[in-house]
């Protein structure tokens, strides 16, 4: 299940104010949030949701940490049941990298960025290893533990250790066919 | 019997203190004139620190406005008479606001919910594009982390003080210490303060030494708040972060104390302790006109 979230539209549900463009105030944030998980609340056992910034004008620390931060710690929390969420982020700019990457360092959080030119990478707090495998994964597509060790050069069991890593900080996607990289094949351009 | 208290003729974050001192001996319910006649200048925080004073007043303090025909009509043209009518018994010629000022960025504005962050962010923006690029030589760039700071800063009296208070925004030359022209923050609010903000933290040991510095120092500089919630105590962190790397000044008063983020163009002293008391936290941000040779 793939799902797109213009976080201005949930901004000015929110706030009631067509005026308001900017992600600004933790009650703001929270609010925006919880509109997103109510958005979310139906999908299904795995979903990829793209949260687009492109017409949100700026966004300032606490709101960062509302929307951004609890919404991938939730992602990552063991508490989730058998439910993978994944987000790829899109339309971020320097006007919102700043708060963005500050609440990253806060809480050693990362997530995938989709460029302007639709590819993606990893941003955060993320190790070399993590960092090349995530590349390389997105890289070659569809991926196995064997296929990541040998395009890497490493043992098997490295390879396999990573992509859990990866997996369960919802980086990658983990599918019967193999580990997918999150902004990957088949989930560019929705 | 009134008590006088005399407004210094140029009224900033430092002679301010002055108020507060002859203040400190008058109980909050005696009868006191606030008397700004002889008063030419005051800055942002000068003006906002006046309307947070009428706040802690639980007799209606009487205001007399600036005798100096120009200084009383800026300070119409800053909004300060529009809110001081609610909190004073305003005495002497109080002109009527005329038009806008091109050196306030954001008029004196009340801050009492998130709602009204929106609204300050919201009008800054535009304005502090020109006015930062323009006048200041800052990168454009800098405009949205002026915002943000603006919106943290603000969000303090949302969050903490448990009563509103205002901001106000303006550009200026700073001759005295500077000689450049700056772009000053103020946001004032007659709440809790720092301190007892904190103290509300569930389960809060307190140390020997604990008072409205340590507060100041645990909440500005290692960026504590009174939520356990990890993420929070980021705002004042990120403010800290702008001013520093354009070189600007943030200071912090709260209750007995004052905090400040010196740059190495003023000679303020870092942390100053055991003022006389004013209730609330006031807020001041400085960020200079860059020049040839200075930060990015």
């Amino acid at each position: 299940m793939m799902m797109h979230i213009d976080l201005s539209s949930v901004l000015r549900q929110t706030v009631s104010c067509e005026l308001y463009s900017n992600l600004v105030t933790r009650p703001t944030g929270a609010a925006v949030r919880a509109q997103i998980e109510a958005l979310l609340a139906d999908a299904r056992e795995r979903s990829l949701t793209v949260i687009d910034f492109s017409h949100v004008g700026m966004i300032d620390f606490s709101c960062a940490d509302e929307v951004v931060a609890k919404l991938l710690l939730q992602s990552v929390s063991t508490e989730r049941g058998g439910r993978e969420a994944y987000f790829l982020f899109r339309g971020v700019t320097e006007d919102h990298w700043d708060a963005i990457e500050t609440v990253l360092e806060r809480h050693r959080l990362a997530l995938v960025l989709e460029t302007d030119d639709g590819a993606a990478r990893i941003v955060g707090i993320v190790g070399d290893g993590e960092r090349a495998a995530w590349e390389k994964v997105y890289e070659l597509g569809r991926t196995g533990p064997a296929d990541l060790a040998s395009a890497l050069g490493a043992d098997e069991s490295d390879a396999l250790a990573v992509l859990d890593t990866l997996h369960r900080r919802r980086l990658v996607m983990r599918t019967e066919e193999g580990y997918i990289a999150v902004g990957g094949i088949g989930i560019r351009h929705d | 019997m009134t008590s006088v208290i005399t407004v210094p003729p140029s009224l900033d974050d430092h002679t301010f203190e002055q108020v507060v001192e002859q203040l400190a001996s008058v109980p909050p319910d005696a009868k006191v004139l606030i008397d700004a006649r002889h008063t030419r200048w005051a800055s942002p925080y000068g003006l906002t620190a006046l309307l947070t004073l009428g706040q802690t007043r639980e007799e209606r303090a009487a205001f007399h406005a600036p005798d100096a025909e120009e200084t009383a009509s800026y300070w119409a043209r800053t909004g300060f008479f529009k809110y001081a009518e609610e909190l004073f018994d305003l005495h002497g010629s109080v002109p009527r606001a005329r038009g806008g000022e091109s050196s306030v960025l954001l008029e004196i504005t009340p801050v009492v919910k998130s709602e009204d962050v929106h609204e300050v962010v919201g009008r800054i923006q535009q304005k502090a594009q020109q006015i930062l690029a323009k006048e200041l030589n800052i990168d454009a760039k800098a405009t949205v982390g002026f915002a943000m700071t603006l919106s943290e800063v603000c969000q303090n009296i949302v969050e903490h003080a448990g009563r509103g208070g205002w901001v106000a925004v303006q550009t200026y030359t700073w001759r005295k210490r500077l000689g450049r022209r700056v772009v000053v923050i103020a946001v004032c609010d007659a709440g809790c303060g720092f301190r007892q903000s904190l103290e509300s933290a569930p389960g809060r040991v307190r140390s020997d030494r604990w008072d409205d510095a340590e507060a100041l120092e645990e909440a500005v500089v290692r960026g504590v708040s009174r939520f356990r919630d990890p993420g929070r105590g980021q705002g004042l962190a990120g403010v800290r972060r702008y001013v520093g790397r354009w070189d600007g000044k943030v200071s912090v008063r709260s209750g007995t104390a004052r905090i400040a983020i010196v740059p190495s163009w003023d000679d303020d002293v870092p942390l100053l302790e055991k003022l006389a008391p004013f209730p609330g936290s006031q807020v001041q941000v400085t960020i200079p006109e860059r020049v040839a040779g200075g930060p990015r």
